[in-house]
């Protein structure tokens, strides 16, 4: 009876098998491919955020009356569910009316709608953390109010808000676990399914935080070396 | 030159200018001095719309700013603004804080561009600092680049807002000096200034303001020597 010797083993026996590293080893080539995953489901999500942030955090700022309502309801449905509720009603039950959706598309829909919501107050967080003389002063040599953003106050905020998108990365890259429940074949998915047929939750699930913890690891330090290198003093 | 006919603003409930007329010809170096909250900022501000009067009109060269159809763009390129806080732009060396403008506004090519802040750069004195940043510029180093991005512009005017309230003692004189300098060479000035010794020897006509309204102009020599208004003579009282 294996299952019942299974359930007796204990967390000491549970790390020390041998059983479970063999697992981790076998399955490291399958679990790094899934992380390739993660890391490009999250990188395309990340570039539809930040172009959807950037006109919703604009939109949270303008006088346009629609574009604010857009914007705020925008932020507001995004920022108010949860994502794992987000990615199911767009995989089953919106995207499908749409395209014949597939489960990667669909999840980076969901991660790129998503995280917009989030990056759009950053952004706006980030453009009223500009000094108003700034805008004067470029208003005051005669740009008109899109230069003045252009040339002048968005480059200052995005120095502004490196540390919080840094912060909005890590936070995607992790809940893009949240996607392998409509079995996209990303990290968290790939040790599932491992886990499924071994048993070994403690060595496969183990594994599977290192990896996402390297990844993350590696994001804010390229974050640091951004910032150090966009410091102008 | 400028000419402002009975404005008005408000913010909120407070009644900042009151009815101010008040007009400049050209060459003229008007200095506006008066207690806190007299309205002398508003009232510079309100020149260059950066703040929008309630009511009344202000003409620069004959052109109506206060008017809807007024592109306000235009007439701010010929308008400079110094303000008390500088406001450089800290993500750009000395020299693209004066290119930025004249490059993306008016087009200017980048070589003729940066020509013309060598040659500001030399007027206000701070020819070897055209590749560093802002913040490694003192307060008074700072307010000259400041003074030469508005004549990078190449404006018909320029308005001064308390230029060196901001400013350590010592670094007072030499912004001064290059302010000066640019009333010698025939620059329409308005400065809201709290420097009396500069009002009395640059200005050609001082302005006094309270509760919003002018209360009274002259020559320098009249203001300080002779001030008919009891206002006047009690804030004179004060600050000489």
């Amino acid at each position: 009876m294996p299952s019942l010797e299974l359930f007796s083993m204990g967390f000491l026996d549970s790390i020390t098998s041998q059983y479970g590293f063999r697992v981790v080893t076998n399955n490291i080539g399958y679990f790094l491919g899934g992380a390739g995953y993660t890391i490009f489901i999250t990188a395309v999500s990340v570039a539809i955020g930040m172009v959807l942030g950037l006109f919703a955090g604009l939109g949270k700022l303008t006088s346009n009356k629609l574009f604010y309502f857009l914007s705020t309801a925008y932020i507001d449905f995004f920022r108010g569910t949860p994502l794992f509720v987000q990615i199911f009603l767009l995989y089953f039950g919106i995207l499908p009316f749409i395209y014949d959706n597939d489960p990667v598309s669909s999840a980076i829909i969901a991660l790129g709608l998503n995280s917009g919501a989030y990056i759009g107050e950053i952004v706006r967080a980030g453009i009223q953390a500009v000094d108003v003389g700034q805008m004067e002063a470029a208003r005051s040599l005669g740009m008109n109010q899109r230069q003045a953003m252009t040339y002048v106050i968005l480059p200052q905020a995005f120095k502004i808000v490196i540390p919080p998108l840094i912060n909005e990365f890590i936070a995607l890259l992790k809940d893009s676990s949240l996607v392998s429940a409509i079995s996209v074949a990303e990290l968290m998915h790939r040790g599932d399914l491992v886990f499924a047929n071994t048993y070994q939750a403690t060595w496969v699930f183990g594994a599977i935080a290192v990896i996402y913890f390297i990844i993350t690891k590696t994001i804010s330090i390229i974050g640091d070396h951004v910032e150090r290198r966009l410091a102008t003093d | 030159m400028i000419r402002v006919v009975n404005l008005h603003k408000s913010f909120g409930q407070l009644h900042v200018l009151r009815g101010v007329n008040f007009s400049v010809a050209p060459s003229e170096v008007v200095c506006v001095i008066g207690p806190s909250g007299s309205g002398k900022s508003t009232l510079l501000r309100c020149i260059n719309q950066l703040e929008s009067a309630n009511s009344g009109h202000v003409y620069i060269d004959g052109e109506e700013l206060t008017h809807p159809k007024t592109d306000i763009n235009q007439i701010r390129q010929q308008v400079g603004m110094v303000f008390q806080l500088f406001n450089l732009f800290p993500h750009k060396t000395t020299l693209e804080n004066i290119t930025l403008a004249p490059i993306k506004i008016k087009g200017v090519d980048r070589s003729t561009a940066e020509k013309l802040a060598m040659e500001l750069l030399g007027k206000v004195g701070l020819t070897d600092k055209a590749h560093v940043y802002p913040n490694k510029l003192s307060g008074g180093q700072k307010q000259r680049v400041a003074i030469a991005r508005a004549l990078a512009m190449q404006p018909k005017v320029m308005l001064f807002d308390e230029p060196t309230s901001a400013l350590d003692p010592e670094m007072v004189g030499e912004v001064l000096a290059v302010m000066q300098d640019l009333a010698l060479e025939g620059m329409t000035m308005v400065v809201v200034t709290h420097e009396m010794g500069f009002a009395r020897e640059v200005g050609d006509r001082v302005v006094f303001m309270d509760e919003g309204v002018i209360m009274e102009e002259g020559s320098p020599e009249d203001i300080f020597n002779n001030p008919c208004n009891p206002r006047t003579q009690a804030f004179l009282s004060k600050v000489l």
